[in-house]
């Protein structure tokens, strides 16, 4: 090898490493250019505007805004304990001969295409769902958290649906760090006397940037999730805490109108949320190398 | 190493074939003509270009079954030769335009209500206005005194109403909206006719499938699909009430009956939803392919002509088998003669 074969190298991954660069600032930039129409009739009211009206021409963002993150953090809920829990069986707890077959089945399930997620779950837990709506005591059903008729389709359908599909993902990113922990760590802590569960702490602590990381990735994958949710979540725009209630998110209400929008100010709309949403996901991501970030600067 | 070139030698072998046979078909001037739009036709329109390519080998017509809107902004783009949509181009879309479209109505679909109501087994019977206060959420009981008025005999649960809707953008739900405008005006000013609109009330489900799943499993649903999808799925549907105040049940002659009892403007766009005939199934729609008046390629115009000609006759023999309802005679004819209009 010569030396002048390592600039090369620098310099060509270096342009690679710039085009997703560019290709982030194009992707806003475009964003921003098709949906000009609706930035400039609706502004900044755009985001908190609570209608949404094809015929009228009224465009406003917050039950789509709402029905993501509410739905993204109720899977992140869900998802997390389950999540850690995998993790932390397959690498400190299972048996050898589990190992493997455990790994690759968690693996398998986020193999599964997002359609067959959704039609599983129009199929068979949406009905599980109603059931359980209808179980519930209507002392219960006052709670604002319970409210509604019981359609079995809804937030917690798709709360649900997300949460399986994030489990592999958090699983999966939190064993590798677990099993990148130095072993020395955890000889240190049975050393100083500690039992098997303390020993575990340890290790946890050790690789608790990471695992948050794979939560936040979790969470990402949520926002974003389309076809699944909009088979479940009943497509009705509307901002409430209730679980039982049908509601929208984002990617879902693209991916429903879009084809069909033949009206200018219509699609502009569409591609402005288009716009939030890559907005969104993008805050989510620093908060979250912040919060690791701030979590390494205090360790 | 022996590996390696083995390898080699086989990926030369490979690499050589396919320059012997991907030589270009020696047919001479095939000719592409692209076109895209509603999904509604799709099923007919492949199977009609199918056969116009057996027919004319040398003729391949592709059509994107991208949504009506979108096959609109294509052709308005000038990127299709022709577009396809389930309702009429607006003024303002004709403005967009850079000339004058056309439009051809090539065969008509009809939008039903079905339902899920438990402990009934006769078909249900609807008026337009039940329907309209239904979706906008003013009828919220199976046993309402409205709906057991049009139902007599029937045992009507007090079951609450489950209003299902589609959620993505869709000719369909324009139909179903046209329809409920025409028959009641508030309706018209609450919600309006459009792809997509905002609904007063219930929860959206993704295409005809989408809707018939959440209805059949959701006791107490009521929602709207395709004749055609109902018909190849045998799901049963409820009658409607037509302008003459007789409850249709939608088959391929009450729909093409719309079809026949309006006066048909000479620019074809027309709703015939609420038809006055007395054997007309009220929600029905042509849908419409489009074409530029004045084309800029003459011989991809003239092969188009040709084609249409063709699907408004014989290719009309089609559309039954299929689930279509073929176009009333009156129509044909003067889509005939509109066709000259088309400047080659």
């Amino acid at each position: 090898m010569k030396r002048s074969d390592d600039r090369w190298f620098r310099l060509g991954t270096g342009a690679i490493a710039a085009l997703v660069l560019l290709v982030v600032v194009g992707i806003g930039f475009e964003l921003t250019r098709q949906s000009m129409l609706s930035i400039e009739k609706f502004g900044f009211g755009f985001w908190k505007g609570t209608t949404w009206d094809p015929v009228s021409g009224d465009f406003g963002a917050l039950p789509f805004i709402w029905g993501t993150l509410y739905s993204a953090l109720l899977a992140l809920l869900l998802s997390t304990p389950i999540a850690l829990g995998i993790a932390i069986f397959i690498s400190e707890l299972s048996p050898r001969v589990l190992r493997q077959p455990l790994t690759y089945l968690t693996e398998l399930l986020a193999a599964i295409p997002s359609i067959v997620y959704g039609l599983w779950g129009v199929f068979v837990l949406v009905p599980i769902i109603r059931k359980l709506e209808l179980i519930t005591p209507d002392a219960l059903k006052k709670l604002p958290l319970f409210k509604g008729p019981p359609l079995g389709v809804g937030m917690l359908s798709a709360a649900v649906i997300l949460a399986i599909m994030v489990v592999p993902l958090t699983s999966s990113v939190a064993r590798e760090i677990l099993k990148n922990v130095p072993s020395t760590q955890r000889e240190a802590a049975y050393a100083l006397g500690a039992t098997r569960w303390e020993a575990i702490k340890v290790a946890i602590g050790f690789g608790r940037t990471g695992i948050i990381g794979a939560i936040m990735l979790g969470f990402g994958r949520a926002l974003g999730e389309t076809m699944a949710v909009t088979m479940v979540i009943g497509n009705n725009p509307q901002v409430t805490t209730s679980l039982f209630a049908p509601q929208y998110t984002m990617a879902a209400v693209i991916a429903n109108e879009f084809t069909e929008a033949a009206d200018e100010l219509y699609l502009h709309a569409l591609i402005e949320i288009g716009l939030l949403l890559f907005i969104i996901t993008i805050v989510v991501n620093l908060i979250s190398r912040l919060l690791v970030r701030m979590r390494k600067a205090a360790a | 190493m022996k590996k390696l070139t083995i390898l080699a030698a086989l990926l030369a072998a490979f690499a050589c074939k396919p320059a012997e046979t991907n030589a270009p078909p020696a047919t001479g001037a095939a000719i592409q003509i692209n076109g895209a739009g509603a999904t509604f036709p799709y099923p007919i329109y492949s199977k009609w270009f199918d056969e116009y390519h057996t027919a004319h080998p040398n003729v391949q017509i592709n059509y994107q079954s991208i949504g009506s809107g979108g096959g609109i902004k294509q052709l308005t783009a000038e990127t299709v030769f022709f577009g396809a949509t389930d309702g009429p181009m607006n003024d303002e879309q004709r403005r967009n335009a850079p000339g004058a479209i056309l439009h051809f109505p090539t065969v008509l679909g009809g939008v039903v209500p079905i339902y899920n109501v438990p402990g009934t087994t006769s078909q249900l019977r609807f008026s337009g206005t039940t329907l309209a206060n239904i979706y906008l959420g003013g009828i919220t009981k199976w046993n309402d005194a409205a709906i057991a008025k049009e139902n007599p005999g029937v045992n009507l649960p007090a079951t609450d109403i489950a209003v299902v809707h589609r959620s993505d953008g869709s000719g369909t739900t324009y139909i179903w909206c046209d329809f409920l405008s025409k028959v009641s005006p508030d309706y018209k000013s609450k919600v309006g006719v459009n792809t997509s609109v905002s609904w007063p009330a219930g929860i959206g489900a993704k295409g005809n499938e989408g809707v018939s799943g959440l209805v059949q499993q959701t006791p107490g649903a009521i929602g709207y699909v395709e004749l055609i999808y109902a018909l190849q799925n045998k799901i049963p549907f409820a009658a409607v009430q037509n302008k003459a105040g007789e409850f249709v049940t939608a088959t391929l002659d009450s729909v093409t009956a719309a079809a026949a009892s309006v006066t048909m403007p000479d620019d074809f766009r027309i709703s015939i939803t609420n038809a006055e005939d007395k054997e007309a199934y009220p929600i029905a729609s042509f849908t419409w392919l489009l074409l530029y008046e004045q084309p800029k390629d003459k011989a991809r115009a003239k092969i188009m002509v040709d084609f249409l000609k063709w699907a408004l006759t014989d290719g009309q023999k089609d559309a039954s088998a299929l689930h279509y309802a073929p176009l009333p005679k009156a129509v044909v004819d003067k889509e005939l003669q509109a066709i000259a209009k088309i400047q080659l």
